[in-house]
């Protein structure tokens, strides 16, 4: 009976003691490092270093650890590293997934864990939808966004008939939904590629015969720098006007494929030439320190590592009090290289998507031009499913 | 319909072609070295590397292609004089391991040089666009690949059938102690058979790189499909890895066009379109399989 009570007093002590701040920071960053999607994975990464060296190696006035890890962009070698983060490692933040795929794989592990994943780039819908978690957080887009935005400008061009093509994967059936969204015209044919396919001889045949206004393709990295070198080869690009979200007409693209891109227009929410006091200082740091112009991949590397930044400081380095991080997770009081930024309830950005076109700037590089700005403040489709508190 | 029947026909012939580039070399070296080299794959990744590299050095596409040849001539030499003939008298599996180590280094050593990003290597501006051939519009350049795919297949023929080298490397496919009995220097042969295999390769990686991305990892994927090939022509048979190669083209390009429209005449257009693709690249492995089940040696083996 005494110890009983011995025992239940000394519990409510223990639980009545406030979380002590955390002397460092641990930050897992697990990417596609190697192989063909590298190039996504290596520019998440400069961002976030880059962000590292600006903040001065801290987190929040804390010093941060980060540990990098290559997912080889499979989902069984994601599923050890973010393993070994969770258990071993014991990360307060894991971040750099690319790969939605990779995302819905490891998430719930993690989630279950209680550690909280900032997502600079993979946005399914699952995860903003039905699936939502209070430890998820995406700093970039839902994958849906920046097709819808094309999906729009597409429509308000008034193109009557539309071929779309992605792969066959989450992120592939994001882009068709989201394009289909807001473009009511007629969709002509939907093509699904096989991931990581290098030759479209065969579906740019079915295009020519087909005879499309337009074409919508989501190809990221490799196969979007494939399919476009073979779709000007096959002079297509003469009467089919093309069109991409950001992802397929980036710097990582641009680089490989050169002049065969100019006149493509694209949607993005950022652009390296957004006028801001951030994102002029990102931009410029980056050119100066990696010798190229950052992609959208590497601005939002550089904003997780911003908002981890300020929730570690907000929640004053209470890293154990997880309601503590999440609610400065969510209030997310940083500086984007964006301009303004807000989550929704349900941990996605509701934010502008711009217009871009792809061409020769004053210094005669072959890059991206802000045009126009194609929504305001757009929030994604799926936070009303969402039922996080 | 018939425009595209033909288009398809075309573009089948041209990936048949390349994937022969490839398949001729493995052949060879697996036909008359009894040798699995599974770092075929990355000599197609170093020639596209090397004219990528080239081609930006001297701006020409035909010095790129030369570059890349000659380049991966002196790789496939050192690689087979320094590493390679140590695994001749080795089982298949220690060939295996061995060569997968070399595609490992390889791709972390092109990306230690050129880094992880795929690097530029464009056509030839005067043949970046298309073609009027047949009534319809080609990609020029895809004419090219065909005519240089075939030009090196004449090439190969007439130093196979018509040469005394030629003749060497149909007796070492034959019977390999015979023709070391007969005296030939078998190991300057094996040389020279592996350097033209790495030469081949180089024009392949160099004519595909405008097409198909110049980026890390880019041989393992056709290494595949270049095994296959040359399982259906039988090993040591050039003409095997000719025929093989063309009907591997053929299958898995028209399977590409014509298995998604068949099926959405069947099912929904959300699994046709999944089924799809997925089907096309089972239809090959299918071929070998028929064509194993009827002659198991393969099309034209080169034992008997």
């Amino acid at each position: 009976m005494h110890n009983a009570l011995r025992a239940a007093a000394l519990a409510a002590c223990l639980a009545a003691l406030p979380a002590l701040a955390a002397d460092k920071v641990k930050v897992g960053f697990v990417s596609t490092l190697s192989g063909p999607g590298a190039g996504l994975g290596v520019d998440i990464r400069d961002g976030f270093q880059l962000a590292m060296k600006h903040l001065g190696g801290k987190l929040g006035g804390l010093p941060a650890e980060v540990i990098v890890a290559d997912d080889q962009q499979s989902p069984d070698t994601t599923k050890q590293v973010a393993d070994r983060f969770v258990k071993k490692d014991k990360v307060d933040f894991m971040t750099g997934i690319v790969f939605s795929n990779l995302m819905l794989a490891v998430g719930k592990p993690v989630f279950d864990s209680k550690t909280f994943y900032i997502s600079a780039n993979a946005g399914p819908s699952q995860l903003a939808g039905a699936d939502c978690n209070p430890f998820f957080f995406n700093v970039a887009w839902q994958n849906d966004n920046l097709h819808e935005a094309v999906g729009k400008y597409v429509q308000d061009q008034g193109l009557k008939n539309v071929i779309l093509v992605a792969p066959n994967y989450p992120g592939g059936k994001d882009a068709m939904t989201g394009f289909k969204r807001f473009y009511k015209g007629h969709v002509a044919d939907e093509i699904y590629t096989k991931l990581g396919q290098l030759d479209y001889a065969a579906e740019l045949a079915q295009v020519r015969a087909a005879k499309p206004d337009a074409l919508f393709f989501f190809l990221p990295g490799g196969m979007g720098i494939n399919f476009v070198k073979q779709f000007v080869a096959a002079g297509l690009s003469k009467d089919v006007r093309l069109f991409a979200p950001g992802f397929s007409a980036d710097e990582d693209v641009i680089k490989a494929v050169g002049a065969p891109m100019l006149g493509l227009f694209n949607s993005s929410h950022w652009a390296h030439d957004l006028d801001n006091a951030q994102n002029k200082r990102f931009v410029t740091d980056f050119r100066k320190e990696y010798g190229r112009t950052p992609s959208l991949y590497a601005s939002q590397g550089y904003d997780a590592a911003l908002l981890m930044d300020a929730a570690v400081r907000d929640s004053k380095g209470r890293l154990d009090d997880k309601a503590a991080v999440r609610k400065a997770l969510e209030a997310a009081k940083f500086q984007s290289v964006r301009g303004a930024f807000r989550f929704n309830a349900n941990h996605y950005p509701v934010q502008d998507y711009y217009l871009r076109l792809i061409r020769t700037d004053a210094e005669g590089r072959v890059t991206n031009k802000l045009m126009g700005t194609i929504f305001s403040k757009h929030a994604d489709a799926y936070v009303g499913e969402c039922k996080m508190k | 319909m018939l425009q595209l029947f033909l288009e398809q026909a075309l573009n089948g012939l041209q990936f048949g072609l390349m994937l022969f580039l490839l398949a001729a070399g493995l052949t060879l070296v697996f036909g008359i070295m009894d040798m699995i080299n599974l770092s075929h794959g990355s000599l197609y990744m170093g020639g596209a590397y090397l004219a990528a590299a080239a081609v930006e050095r001297t701006g020409s596409f035909a010095l790129g292609v030369l570059g890349a040849v000659a380049g991966m001539i002196v790789v496939g030499a050192l690689l087979e004089r320094l590493v390679l003939r140590r695994f001749y008298q080795r089982d298949h599996l220690a060939q295996v391991l061995a060569t997968f180590a070399l595609i490992l280094i390889a791709n972390e050593t092109v990306r230690i040089v050129w880094g992880p990003q795929p690097v530029m290597l464009n056509a030839p501006e005067a043949l970046s666009g298309p073609v009027e051939v047949f009534g319809f519009s080609y990609p020029a350049y895809r004419l090219l690949i065909i005519g240089v795919g075939l030009g090196v297949a004449a090439l190969l023929y007439v130093l196979v059938a018509k040469t005394r080298v030629g003749m060497w490397v149909r007796a070492g496919a034959a019977n390999r102690e015979m023709t070391e009995a007969m005296g030939v220097n078998v190991p300057r042969l094996f040389t020279a058979i592996f350097a033209l295999g790495a030469a081949l390769c180089a024009v392949a990686g160099a004519l595909l790189g405008p097409l198909l991305a110049v980026q890390v990892g880019m041989g393992e994927n056709i290494l595949i499909l270049a095994f296959v090939v040359i399982v259906i022509g039988g090993i040591g048979s050039i003409r095997g890895a000719l025929v093989g190669a063309l009907l591997v083209g053929g299958v898995d390009t028209l399977g590409r066009a014509l298995l998604p429209t068949l099926l959405r005449s069947l099912a929904s257009n959300e699994v046709a379109s999944n089924l799809g693709p997925a089907l096309a690249s089972i239809l090959i492995y299918a071929l070998m399989a028929a064509v194993l089940f009827w002659k198991p040696q393969g099309l034209f083996p080169a034992r008997a």
